[in-house]
Formats: structure tokens, C-alpha cells, sequence
């Protein structure tokens, strides 16, 4: 397990140093940040002013280790739209996002885990076919049309929600439910398909024979299995949406770091969008590295290798 | 009527193989159904200029936000007129172009990309798989909106630019599952024959690697372009995909979004027909799936 974990480790650190390394080159892929900086009206002068005070004509290298390494002590750079510190800025703004993706993920696993056990339960029955039908309409319905048209019913029409802003918990009702929605066909899948074959496992017949009461059965004994390949799904699901609120919470104007990314982009606020760009990576492959790890702490044959 | 022609004796015939699968398909509801939805929207971006009788970009300030016809409109604009006075169907007709374009091209891109990292890491294994597994990580630790909105945001939005940053962005699937199932062709005993008989390696990966797979890679491809299209809306819709005035589903719904309050037709109609198109490829893909998978044959 200690190897496991020390290879898996050592894999999370490459992959989050060249992720780093991507989103320090975007800031470069367009050319000189310098211009970007002084604006369209700026003199060469003010350009060569700029160039120097922020070292951009430092070598490529030597700018990246040393962003690298301010990254690593917390120190993300300067918002070139505020003029205050990158990460006091993303701090601020990660807590909504953070909250909302925990929110929506509860709001898939609660939703798709009783549907997908119900489904395996009766394959092919009514509710294994709604189940299904669910899944595959839900996965083709763009999650910016489906928040507009959850505003109109819910906010306009039946004024029973509010429309936009983060200020109180109803605020979070409807991204919640926008966000979560695209990840419950996947994790309703899943654990169909997992209860399905943990079912036809020798040892629930055993457990079948000898009289153990069916919903022992079903959530003692059958679920417990099924679900490990679940919460790893989840976890990585997880990731995707802290990144994919960037559209949920600009539908919502709900003040999160996805809002964050969008104004910054707006404003051309380069160092706040390699910094939400890292962050929300960072998360990814935390959430990533925590379930192989659970994973391979549940079921030890996916130790090996 | 006493006398009946003799009845020619049946032959058992065995289907050949492309007959089975044909019989198959057109058995399965959900590839019909997706199927034929697609062709009807492929054939609608097809004659567009055709079926529509205004201009895509034809304003007009006399006839602004005229309701549809089944909201009491005219029959001259039968889907109604946005903001500026254009003609909406002519607006969903031309913009589907855009859709299917930016799916097929982005899809292409990942799929080049995508198979064949996938495929050279399932044959050689070792040191290439390990290469190949690591870019795989790379990709999927990378925010695709994100990354998608801040190169749109600093090369500019246009087409080219939303299918190639797309293109590049979607070929994760194409290489994890390709790298998958040509791990297990790659162990079958005609490509051990083909190694043998001194078969050059493009030789083996095109004629003996590849075919098996193709099933694979024809079900992603669907994935990726529905995946494609649906990012492409999403980009436009915050205003960092195709830019106006051209015609896209994703900036209709964005459009409409400032009369969301007064008339939410002008965002239900390019929401359904961007459901649609996403459903029926979807649904074509699971389909194809579903018959040419060597499990789902009797």
C-alpha cells in the first residue's frame, strides 16, 4: 500500500508540475504580456517600463521557476485588473464554488444511487427503461439552456427561487441542481452496472439461501461492493464540475471563482485566469489521486502496478 | 383457384455478416430514431439557403420579435424574428451548419490525436503506454471551458479557432479507449501471424490493428462531436465562441437570454434544436454500439 501511494504520488506531482507549466505558457501563447498589459494606446517606452518591472525579459525558464515557485508559497502574482494579490482574490471567490460543487455532487449521488440500484434490482423492468430514458435525454440537454429554463419556471413564473446572486442558501437551490444533473446518467450508470454484477456474485446467492432478509441484502452486502467504483467515479465528477461552473455560475451571477474566470477573461486579467486555471486543476488531481487511493485501500487487488 | 404453383423449396442461406449487422440495426429503435432525426437535421443544414426564404443576417427594424406561428405569428416567419428583426428559421437553419461543422471538424481533430496515441500505447505497451498514460492525465487534470474560454479569449473567437482549440482539447476518450481495445486485439493470434510473416508495422497497425477497433472509434466519435457541439454552444452562449453576427445556437440562446422574461421562445426553440441534434447523435452512437459489438451478436 506505502508503494502504491508513493507511485501514485509521485505521479500526481509530474502530472500537476506540467499542468503548471501549460498554464504559465498561456500567458505567452499570445505574445508579449507587456502590450497586453499597457493597453492598446501605450508608448514603447511605457512597454520597456513594464517589461522591467514585471521581468518579463527574464528568460522563459527563470520566469516560470520563479512563478513556480511563488505558486508554492502561496503567492500567485498581481492581478493586472485589481492591482491586489492573485491569490487573495481566488481565495475569496473559491468558498461559493467549492460549496456548489459539494452540493451538486450530493445532489447527483443522492439522485442517480437509488435510481441505479432500483434499476439493477428489475433489469429491464419500467423503471430500469425510465432510468435509462432519464440518462440518455438528460445527457443532450445543454446545462446553460436547462439553468434558463429552470430561472423561468422556478424564479419568473412560480417566483419560488431566486433568479441570481449568492446570498443565501436558496441562491444555491438551482445551480445545484444544474450542475448536478450532468454528472447523475454517469454515476446512475455505474452503479447499475455494478450492482449487476455484484448480484450475480456466489456469495449473495449464499446469502440468498440461507433466508438473509433482501434489503440486508441489497445495502449490507450487495451496495457496499458495487459502490467503490462509484465513489472514484464521483470524485472525478467532482473535478469536472469545479470546472465546469464557470457556465452555471455566470448563468446564476452566482459570485463563485468559475464567475471569477469569466470576468477575468473579460477584463484580459491574464494572472487571475493562470491562477483558476492551476487551482481548479489542483483539485482535479487531489480528487483523482484521494480515490485511486481510497480504491486501492477498499479493494486491494487494484494494488498491483 | 385448385391448382397452386409447387413452392420452391427454402434454402438456408447463412446472412452474410453485413447482413446480420444491417438486420440488427434495423431492429434497434434508438439507432433509427437517432438516425433519422440526424439526417433530417443534416439535410436541413444541407439546403438551408434553400429552405429558408430571408437571409440568415437580413435585419429588419419594421418586424422585430414577431411571436412564431403557434404563438399567433405570421406564416412568412413561421419560427418568428429575434431582436433585430431577423428571421429565425432561417437563423436555426443556417446555424446548424455551424453545429454539425464545428462537431465534425473538432471530432476529427480528437480522433486523429486520440487513436493514435491510443493505439500505438496499446500495441507497444511499456515505455509508450506509460508516455501515453501520463498525457492522458495531463489532459483530463485540465479544465476543458476554462482552457477553451482563455484561447478563444486571447486568438479571438472564430470558427477555426473553436474547432482546433476544441479538437484539441476532447481526444482524452479516443486514446483511453482505444488504447483499451487495441490491447486486446493486439494479443489475438492474426496479429502474432501477421508479426511472423515479417508484415511492416503501418501494415499491421492500419490493416490488422485498425479495422478491429474502427467500432471503437466510430462510437467516440459520435461522443466527441455531440461533446463538440455542446461546448461550442456553451462558448458562445458567454460570448468567447463564434462571434455574431453569424448564426449559432449557442449565441441565439444567448441572445434571447435578454428577453428571457418576455419571450422565452427565443431561447426554447435553439435549446430543443440543440437537444435534438445532441439526442440523435447520442442515440446513433449508443446505437452503433450496441450492433456492431461483437457481445451484442447472437
Amino acid at each position: 500500500m506505502l508503494l502504491f501511494t508513493l507511485k501514485r504520488f509521485g505521479l500526481a506531482i509530474c502530472v500537476a508540475l506540467t499542468v503548471s507549466a501549460i498554464s504559465f505558457g498561456l500567458l505567452y501563447m499570445a505574445g508579449d504580456p507587456a502590450v497586453a498589459i499597457a493597453g492598446e494606446n501605450a508608448s514603447s517606452v511605457d512597454i520597456a517600463a513594464i517589461t522591467a518591472q514585471y521581468g518579463f525579459d527574464r528568460p522563459l525558464l527563470v520566469q516560470y521557476a520563479d512563478w513556480l515557485g511563488g505558486a508554492l508559497t502561496g503567492d500567485l502574482g498581481r492581478s493586472w485588473y485589481f492591482d491586489l494579490p492573485v491569490t487573495q482574490i481566488v481565495t475569496d471567490r473559491l468558498g461559493v464554488t467549492v460549496t456548489l460543487g459539494a452540493l451538486a455532487i450530493s445532489f447527483a449521488l443522492i439522485l442517480a444511487i437509488p435510481m441505479g440500484v432500483a434499476a439493477a434490482v428489475r433489469p429491464n423492468s419500467l423503471i430500469d427503461r425510465a432510468a435509462l430514458f432519464l440518462s440518455v435525454v438528460g445527457q443532450a440537454i445543454p446545462s446553460f439552456w436547462f439553468g434558463l429554463i429552470l430561472i423561468v419556471v422556478f424564479s419568473i413564473k412560480l417566483g419560488l427561487v431566486p433568479a441570481s446572486g449568492s446570498a443565501s442558501w436558496k441562491h444555491f437551490i438551482l445551480p445545484t441542481v444544474v450542475l448536478g444533473y450532468y454528472a447523475t446518467p454517469a454515476i446512475m450508470r455505474l452503479t447499475r452496472a455494478g450492482m449487476l454484477e455484484v448480484l450475480s456474485a456466489d456469495y449473495i446467492r449464499t446469502a440468498r439461501a440461507k433466508g438473509l432478509d433482501t434489503r440486508k441484502i441489497l445495502f449490507k452486502h450487495a451496495l457496499r461492493n458495487a459502490i467503490i467504483p462509484v465513489i472514484s467515479l464521483a470524485a472525478v465528477q467532482m473535478g469536472f464540475m469545479l470546472g465546469g461552473s464557470i457556465v452555471v455560475e455566470s448563468i446564476f451571477a452566482l459570485h463563485g471563482a468559475g464567475y471569477l474566470a469569466w470576468e477575468s477573461i473579460s477584463r484580459n486579467d491574464l494572472p487571475v485566469m493562470q491562477a483558476l486555471i492551476l487551482v481548479f486543476s489542483m483539485f482535479y488531481i487531489l480528487f483523482t489521486f484521494l480515490a485511486d487511493l481510497l480504491n486501492a485501500w477498499m479493494d486491494p487487488r487494484l494494488r498491483v502496478g | 383457384m385448385t391448382h397452386t404453383p409447387p413452392v420452391p423449396p427454402v434454402r438456408e442461406v447463412q446472412p452474410s455478416p453485413r447482413q446480420m449487422m444491417l438486420r440488427r440495426a434495423l431492429r434497434h429503435r434508438g439507432l433509427l430514431f437517432g438516425g433519422a432525426v440526424m439526417l433530417v437535421i443534416l439535410l436541413i443544414a444541407i439546403f438551408a439557403p434553400l429552405l429558408s426564404q430571408h437571409s440568415p443576417y437580413a435585419q429588419s427594424l419594421m418586424a422585430r420579435m414577431k411571436p412564431p406561428v403557434f404563438l399567433g405569428g405570421e406564416a412568412t416567419h413561421w419560427l418568428g424574428t429575434d431582436a433585430l428583426g431577423r428571421d429565425y428559421w432561417s437563423r436555426l437553419a443556417h446555424g446548424a451548419r455551424v453545429s454539425l461543422m464545428i462537431g465534425l471538424f473538432a471530432a476529427t481533430i480528437s480522433a486523429l490525436i486520440g487513436s493514435t496515441l491510443g493505439i500505438l500505447a496499446g500495441y507497444f505497451g511499456g515505455r509508450v503506454d506509460m508516455a501515453v498514460t501520463f498525457l492522458i492525465n495531463v489532459r483530463l487534470a485540465m479544465p476543458v471551458v476554462l482552457v477553451a474560454l482563455a484561447v478563444v479569449a486571447l486568438f479571438g473567437g472564430s470558427l477555426t479557432v473553436v474547432v482546433t482549440v476544441l479538437g484539441l482539447l476532447l481526444w482524452d476518450r479516443f486514446a483511453v479507449v482505444l488504447r483499451a481495445a487495441t490491447m486486446q486485439v493486439r494479443k489475438l493470434e492474426y496479429v502474432a501471424a501477421a508479426e511472423v510473416l515479417g508484415a511492416s508495422l503501418p501494415r499491421i497497425l492500419w490493416k490488422d490493428i485498425l479495422p478491429n477497433v474502427m467500432n471503437h472509434l466510430i462510437v467516440i466519435f459520435t461522443l466527441e462531436m455531440a461533446h463538440a457541439i455542446i461546448l461550442e454552444a456553451a462558448l458562445s452562449f458567454l460570448g468567447l465562441g463564434v462571434q455574431p453576427p453569424t448564426p449559432s445556437w449557442g449565441l441565439m440562446i444567448s441572445e434571447g437570454k435578454e428577453m428571457l422574461l418576455f419571450e422565452p421562445w427565443l431561447i426554447t426553440i435553439p435549446g430543443v434544436a440543440l437537444f435534438l441534434l445532441v439526442l440523435s447523435i447520442n442515440m446513433l452512437g449508443d446505437g452503433i454500439r450496441d450492433v456492431t459489438a461483437p457481445e451484442g451478436r447472437n
